[in-house]
């Protein structure tokens, strides 16, 4: 279908301080319900939306972190996250939830280049 | 004197901020301010150079909800939500660095 277009959602903020990561996870699944070419990348302290085993019972909010992992459900398969932000956050994908793609700045500057539509939080 | 943090110290400048301004006392780190006090990143050395000069505490259900409360760097005190109370109270002032 030539109407499908290449949607990138860039989550650049940690979770659980602000809404963005919420509300951007709220918009992804809105948008896998019209079958567009999602890609979803992690930069900067973004990259912590995805670690494991997040708690969030003391805090009292809800503990969305869970939802990344279905998202694979919503044929969302196109997980991206930047190599440099996990190295300065002493990451390694080890420590995500999900399957992702590791790329490198350079990697990740020519996929968002690439795209029709780039959706920043 | 408490200084409080609530802000990520990879993308916000308040910590560093915060540490070229106060003089030695206590400082609490909240919310996205957690990360700082977490072993392996960039930040650790900076973090552990002030220990000296700073009692630096966390808040630790902020720090589990964000899944890295095995990953408090030694000499980090973590406290609860009544024991932030007790640190404000317990100090002459406060400052948050919002």
């Amino acid at each position: 279908m030539s109407d499908i277009k290449k949607f990138m959602f860039v989550n650049r903020k940690a979770p659980h301080g602000t809404i963005y990561a919420l509300e951007s996870l709220e918009v992804v699944l809105i948008t896998a319900a019209f079958d567009q070419d999602v890609s979803l990348v992690f930069l900067d302290d973004g990259v912590y939306q995805l670690k494991k085993g997040q708690q969030t019972k003391g805090i009292e909010t809800k503990n969305f972190s869970t939802t990344y992992r279905a998202l694979e459900g919503y044929d969302i398969e196109k997980l991206y996250v930047e190599k440099e932000s996990m190295d300065a956050r002493g990451l390694t994908e080890d420590d995500l939830l999900v399957d992702v793609t590791v790329l490198t700045s350079k990697e990740m500057g020519a996929l968002m280049s690439d795209q029709d539509v780039v959706l920043s939080f | 004197m408490l200084h409080i943090i609530n802000k990520s110290p990879l993308t916000n400048g308040s910590f560093e901020n915060c540490l070229r301004v106060a003089e030695a006392g206590e400082i609490i780190l909240i919310e996205d301010a957690v990360y700082a006090a977490t072993k392996g990143g960039a930040l650790e050395a900076k973090v552990r150079e002030v220990m000296g000069r700073y009692k630096i505490h966390v808040l630790m259900p902020d720090l589990e909800a964000r899944g890295l409360a095995d990953r408090l760097m030694d000499g980090v005190t973590a406290v609860d939500y009544g024991g932030f109370v007790d640190l404000v109270a317990g100090n002459k002032n406060c400052q948050s660095w919002l």
